[in-house]
């Protein structure tokens, strides 16, 4: 059971991989916000199975729980910041 | 119960496979939130239930405890991320952002 756990853990950071390539080529800012929203949700499961891999969940389960508030504070916050601001789809040219 | 969290985590992977290619296949950013918002919420859903599965399964009180804290997430995601998805799209509506159309040319 921990080789599964283990596997799902390197898989599920590939994805993240695929999702920062959005983060890092969007054409507009809020492209990066969608990639960088991916993988926050993304990491809380996957601390979670490094916690079941470590055979420390109930100590994995608190940070997950604290990441994905963080997570959730952070995207709300970029979001309504970049409300604000008009032309924010100029940025470079699209390709 | 190992088979069933198996096949869970296996399911939740896949959500969240179909999730990363359409944040990257599609055209236009109010199209790439769709996968964003809703493929990650089900993978989630998914792989927090077969962990939470797998951790209560020698069933005591502490595993009990840490199986609802893992079930907490999983409340707490389905009520932040529609949210998150709602204020970005929020974002790109008032900044004038346009929806991506169908070219006559093929174009991009």
């Amino acid at each position: 059971m921990q080789q599964v756990f283990l596997y799902s853990g390197l898989f599920l950071s590939l994805l993240m991989l695929v999702s920062l390539y959005r983060a890092v080529f969007g054409p507009t800012v809020l492209d990066r916000l969608v990639g960088v929203n991916a993988i926050g949700s993304k990491t809380s499961t996957l601390l979670i199975l490094i916690g079941l891999i470590y055979q420390r969940v109930d100590m994995f389960v608190d940070i997950a729980l604290a990441y994905a508030m963080l997570n959730f504070i952070a995207v709300l916050a970029a979001a309504r910041y970049f409300q604000k601001q008009k032309g924010l789809y100029d940025e470079g040219p699209k390709k | 119960m190992n088979i069933i969290a198996t096949v869970l985590l296996i399911i939740g992977l896949v959500f969240f496979t179909g999730g990363a290619v359409g944040i990257i296949r599609f055209p236009d950013f109010y199209s790439r939130l769709h996968p964003a918002g809703k493929l990650d919420t089900a993978g989630l859903v998914t792989t927090m239930g077969a962990l939470a599965l797998y951790t209560a399964s020698p069933f005591t009180l502490t595993t009990l405890i840490t199986a609802v804290k893992i079930i907490l997430i999983v409340v707490f995601v389905f009520i932040t991320s529609p949210t998150a998805t709602h204020a970005i799209i929020d974002a790109g509506v008032r900044a004038g952002l346009p929806p991506w159309r169908k070219e006559p040319e093929a174009d991009s």
